[in-house]
């Protein structure tokens, strides 16, 4: 499909929570025409029903992310052009690996609530510090750090992730991913709670590789070389005696 | 998988990695230039380099096997538990006397 | 449809060091066996020697050279990239190499076998 012109874009989108079917819609095909738009149209003209989440449509909030044709994108960052060739339909179904809330809406808890069981947050330790940390920019765990840091926690990782289907308890690529960036942060004072949180059953060592989540992050982020990095930490750790 | 067996499975992984390439190197070698079998059990007979080589290559293949089967059967079987950690237990213990039972062979045939 | 994280190269490696790795769990006691058994007997040599040119032996030893080479191969790429810091271009280069050059022993074991 070039420009505007008078085609209709066979779309067959999720109905339903995990049951549930797909329900086809008929949307005039327009010149640069996002995947967010095309859901946007459906809802607000032909059926009001229809649930999903956005919030920026500029690909800084990271609320839209859904499953396009098989493959878990951000919906305002992708051009229909980009998925689908002239005369295919549009698939649209929400993220796998989470709960459905209610068609294309996905229950967050679960994901959000395995950042803080990898101790994906910043420990300050009880006392403050005397000084300021000197951290220069181009030191390896600076660089570390940043190479993980824009994560905007939009859950594609996650949804495209085979250890987490098929292990519910896998904390996923984007919660250890925020561990490594936190591992290499000198000011934090809970590493060992942290390494110890990131090597259970269900952490780290439980990746198997497969690199879904860093073919498909949106933000180019690596979050396989993120695990692999707490693999090395949690190894060194080990050797130690685990202090 | 714990820290402990996850740490065990990547060391003897390194030793595996060195022993394996040593002994595909030996065996294309055997077989390129010829040598019988007569030959071979002339060279390993009661050669202690070979004795230690292969001693530390069962012990690492003892070791790194059970792990990776309880991976797989974790994920691909629904059994678990104490029943399951033996069993890969008495297989490591397997491994390791019929392993050792065949390099003293090949030692002192 | 197949799930788009299926067609990924990571997931067929994973798959494939995993089979092979289940194949040299299960062909390995009987490879120790073969060997002790053999060697043990009264006239060791000559019974070694009758072993190894019976077909099914013969067959069962080149599949546990093919699957310990994939697994080893596939294992390179794994501590490549876990311990060694590579990015999939040359931890994937890495497993090509490998796989590449046991390919050519392999073809060295098929030729005299």
């Amino acid at each position: 499909m070039s420009a505007g012109g008078n085609a209709i874009l066979d779309v067959q989108v999720w109905r339903g929570r995990e049951k549930g079917e797909f329900q086809a819609f008929a949307v005039p095909r327009r010149t640069h025409q996002t995947v967010l738009d095309v859901v946007t149209a459906i809802q607000r003209e032909q059926d009001s029903t229809l649930s999903y989440r956005f919030a920026c449509r500029v690909g800084m909030c990271g609320s839209c992310a859904m499953v396009v044709n098989g493959r878990p994108r951000w919906t305002c960052r992708t051009r229909v052009a980009e998925v689908i060739k002239d005369g295919e339909p549009l698939r649209l179904e929400p993220l796998r690996n989470f709960p459905v809330v209610k068609d294309l809406a996905v229950e967050m808890t679960q994901f959000f609530d395995k950042w803080k069981d990898a101790r994906g947050f910043f420990e300050p330790g009880t006392m403050p510090e005397k000084d300021f940390a000197v951290v220069p920019p181009a030191s390896p765990e600076r660089r570390a750090a940043d190479a993980g840091i824009e994560c905007i926690g939009c859950g594609v990782c996650y949804s495209a992730c085979d250890v987490v289907a098929w292990d519910e308890d896998y904390l996923g690529p984007a919660a250890l991913n925020r561990a490594w960036t936190l591992v290499n942060d000198v000011r934090d004072r809970g590493q060992a709670v942290r390494l110890k949180a990131v090597s259970g059953s269900a952490g780290c060592q439980a990746c198997h590789t497969h690199m879904n989540c860093t073919q498909f992050c949106p933000k180019a982020i690596a979050p396989t070389y993120s695990i692999a990095g707490l693999k090395r930490a949690m190894l060194r750790w080990t050797l130690r005696g685990r202090p | 998988m714990s820290a402990i067996l996850f740490t065990a499975q990547r060391l003897t992984a390194f030793v595996l990695a060195a022993a394996i390439a040593i002994h595909l190197a030996t065996i294309i070698y055997a077989v390129h230039s010829g040598l019988t079998a007569g030959n071979i059990l002339a060279r390993t007979h009661g050669n202690i380099g070979f004795l230690l080589f292969y001693a530390v290559f069962v012990v690492a293949v003892a070791i790194h096997a059970p792990i990776g089967l309880r991976n797989v059967l974790r994920e691909w079987t629904p059994w678990r538990g104490r029943s399951l950690d033996v069993a890969l237990a008495l297989l490591a213990l397997l491994l390791l006397i019929l392993g050792g039972r065949a390099v003293f062979a090949v030692f002192s045939a | 449809m197949m799930r788009a994280s299926h067609k990924q190269p990571g997931f067929a490696a994973a798959l494939l060091h995993r089979l092979s790795g289940i194949v040299l769990a299960i062909f390995l006691p009987l490879h120790f066996l073969a060997l002790a058994t053999a060697l043990n007997g009264a006239n060791a040599l000559d019974s070694f020697l009758a072993l190894t040119r019976q077909p099914l032996v013969e067959a069962a030893e080149v599949i546990l050279v093919a699957a310990l080479a994939t697994h080893m191969a596939l294992g390179l790429r794994l501590l490549a990239i876990e311990f060694f810091g590579f990015r999939e271009k040359a931890g994937a280069a890495l497993w090509a190499s490998a796989t590449a050059v046991f390919g050519i022993g392999l073809a060295f074991l098929l030729n005299l076998g």
